[in-house]
């Protein structure tokens, strides 16, 4: 008797969230052996994870202040996976926009808030979509596997950060390699009050919201969706695939790049050399977990955000690594993964003809 | 000038090695048709259990075995995702690659760091003969005398390699032809994954003595460029995997004269990176993919 996946002709309504649900159990099990070994008790673990950081304003709070980049890059991502342009680049494109947003904040003493403000956004999304430009290019342009390029090029704006900070920008007052504060101009409101949750939800929420504006409601996002989807039926049909790509990847890094100056002006207010902690990788299980979806996006973002918070205070609580938290978020993204495929299809026990 | 010469092709053959494993791996895996996106974290999670087994057992060989099983488990993971359920292999590949950096960093600090200390071995010694250029590891020589031409061997000689590459090319002929996809495609995944392993397990066991956050730093991601660059064939992955060594040693060298001494050497550091996005620009046009690159078979 071997199983075989055989795809559904319809799949009831109970059985996505079903097999949803039972991820979340996988990842739970896989996840509380190793909470064990180090020495915690997995359901009090969960219980700072999940539940503990809902359970006071100021845990809303900062849950949604670690929710915000992952909001950009989550979209970022999205937009780019749905036009099938596998930019895994995002991590390296926030960086690129932290660079621009502290060019533009180091410099921007005298500028009124209503211009620096949405000077230092722009500034990121310049940098973030250049950063996206040369791989783009190279796949639109000479048909080069963007996967591996904006792969590589992650590391380099890490390198390019460390070296502006060993030099030009070491902090003038300490020495130590981070930059100065950016000038006061630049940096973003608070949108909650007695919180640090920022301008930058409102404007990632926004873009994320475009995307799916665009993406869902636009004749270019009709384009998009059919180049991601059937790129060989999109040219047939006359479609100008190599520019629909490059335009997606392109805005991918722009939004990308907004994220690292929502950091830079809302939050951090200096460029240090771990401003960002994965939130380009995280992005991707953003993406993913969204099933794609700009809205379902946010939701999951948010969601990861109170995951991250929730691990440092169990790690503090229970004393158990605070990189737990990344482990159950990429647990997650492969049940979950799984599971969707899983939904689609019924397995048949059968006989042993291969 | 021609002691420079002689450091550089030394540290060339250092660096290259795991490179060279995991491409040798990467080759073997994407010739079945399957992108293995799990290298970078394969190489990672081999990195650290190796050391870590190594510290425990007090010998690098239970290291390496345990280095090399990291490995299988993780490619049959990433095989029952990519092969069994047909998952987009982007997201599986990139999944492993967080699960396995984030387990591995989380048990180093279960194990090791969490009093402030660092796990350590005694690494493999070069073997001590045959000059300042071939004076290099059992590792090294087992890649070039052994990893390469048995590589070569099973893609283009052996039975298995026939398979890997007809379910690869073209696998609904493949099927018919009586060629099991599903059983072909775990056996490239895994015999890769060990490629993989031993390339992590290099960079711990022999060339630094230790693990550190961090430890793979993209050679993953680089050896996943050769093989693109290597267009699936032994002999040019080879070729990409020495210039790219070049490069890198060179930047080092580089760092020692004196005229590159105000260039930061973090710009260095990038150069090999940007060399072989470069690389790929020139040669990287019109590659031949394997036909089934990507799409999971399965019979409806």
């Amino acid at each position: 008797m071997k199983p075989r996946f055989v795809l559904r002709s319809s799949t009831p309504w109970w059985r996505g969230p079903l097999l949803i649900a039972i991820a979340a159990v996988v990842t739970f099990v896989v996840t509380a052996a190793l909470i064990r070994w180090a020495g915690g008790n997995p359901v009090a673990a969960y219980r700072y994870m999940f539940v503990s950081p809902l359970q006071s304003k100021f845990g809303i709070t900062e849950s949604i202040l670690a929710a915000t980049p992952l909001v950009f890059t989550g979209a970022a991502v999205a937009l780019a996976f749905r036009a099938g342009y596998w930019n895994i680049g995002a991590e390296g494109q926030l960086l690129a926009g932290t660079i621009g947003a502290t060019w533009f904040g180091l410099q921007a003493e005298n500028l009124p808030k209503v211009i620096a403000v949405p000077g230092v956004l722009l500034a990121g999304a310049v940098f973030g979509a250049l950063w996206a430009l040369v791989p783009a290019l190279l796949r639109s342009r000479l048909g080069i596997d963007e996967v591996v390029t904006t792969l590589l090029l992650n590391p380099v704006a890490l390198l390019v950060i460390t070296g502006l900070l060993n030099g030009p920008w070491r902090n003038t007052a300490t020495g130590f390699p981070d930059s100065d504060v950016v000038a006061e101009a630049v940096m973003m409101p608070i949108v909650w009050p007695g919180s640090r949750v920022h301008f930058g939800l409102v404007a990632g929420g926004l873009m994320a919201l475009g995307c799916w504006w665009y993406v869902g409601r636009m004749a270019g996002g009709l384009r998009l969706r059919a180049v991601g989807l059937a790129p060989g039926a999109a040219r047939i049909a006359g479609l100008e695939v190599e520019r629909t790509l490059l335009a997606t990847a392109l805005a991918s890094g722009a939004i990308a790049g907004v994220g690292g100056a929502s950091e830079i002006a809302g939050v951090a207010h200096q460029l240090t050399i771990g401003i960002s902690s994965g939130f380009g990788y995280t992005g991707v299980i953003v993406a993913t977990l969204a099933a794609l979806n700009f809205v379902g996006g946010i939701t999951v973002a948010l969601l990861l955000g109170v995951v991250n918070v929730g691990s440092f205070s169990a790690s503090r609580a229970l004393s158990i690594p605070s990189t737990m938290g990344e482990v159950v978020q990429s647990v997650l993204l492969i049940t979950v993964v799984a599971a969707l495929v899983i939904s689609r299809f019924k397995i048949v026990w059968k006989g042993n003809d291969r | 000038m021609i002691e420079v010469i002689i450091d550089l092709l030394a540290a060339s053959l250092r660096i290259g090695t795991p490179l060279l494993l995991a491409a040798l791996g990467e080759l073997i895996t994407e010739r079945s048709g399957v992108l293995n996106l799990g290298i970078e974290g394969i190489m990672y999670a081999s990195a650290f259990s190796g050391i870590a087994a190594a510290s425990y057992s007090g010998s690098l060989w239970i290291g390496l075995i345990a280095a090399v099983v990291t490995g299988l488990v993780a490619g049959l993971l990433l095989a029952f995702l990519t092969v069994t359920l047909g998952v987009n292999q982007h997201v599986a590949g990139l999944g492993l690659t967080l699960f396995l950096i984030s387990v591995s960093n989380t048990v180093n600090r279960i194990l090791f760091t969490s009093d402030g200390g660092q796990v350590r071995v005694e690494p493999w010694k070069s073997l001590g003969f045959g000059g300042p250029i071939f004076d290099q590891y059992l590792f090294t020589y087992g890649t070039l005398l052994i990893g390469v031409p048995f590589v070569w061997w099973l893609v283009w000689k052996s039975g298995l390699g026939l398979r890997i590459r007809a379910v690869g090319e073209n696998p609904e002929a493949a099927d018919v032809a009586g060629i099991r996809v599903a059983r072909t495609r775990y056996q490239a995944i895994l015999i890769g994954a060990v490629f993989m392993s031993l390339a992590g397990a290099f960079i711990t066991l022999a060339y630094v003595g230790q693990f550190t956050i961090n430890i793979i730093n993209g050679r993953g991601w680089v050896a996943l460029a050769l093989v693109i660059f290597g267009r699936w064939n032994v002999g040019r992955c080879i070729a990409g995997a020495a210039l790219f060594s070049l490069v890198n040693a060179g930047q080092l060298q580089l760092r020692l004269v004196p005229a590159f001494a105000d260039v930061p050497f973090e710009l260095l550091l990038a150069l090999p990176y940007l060399a072989v996005i470069v690389g790929l620009a020139i040669s990287g046009r019109n590659v031949p993919y394997p036909s089934a690159y990507l799409k999971p078979y399965r019979r409806l």
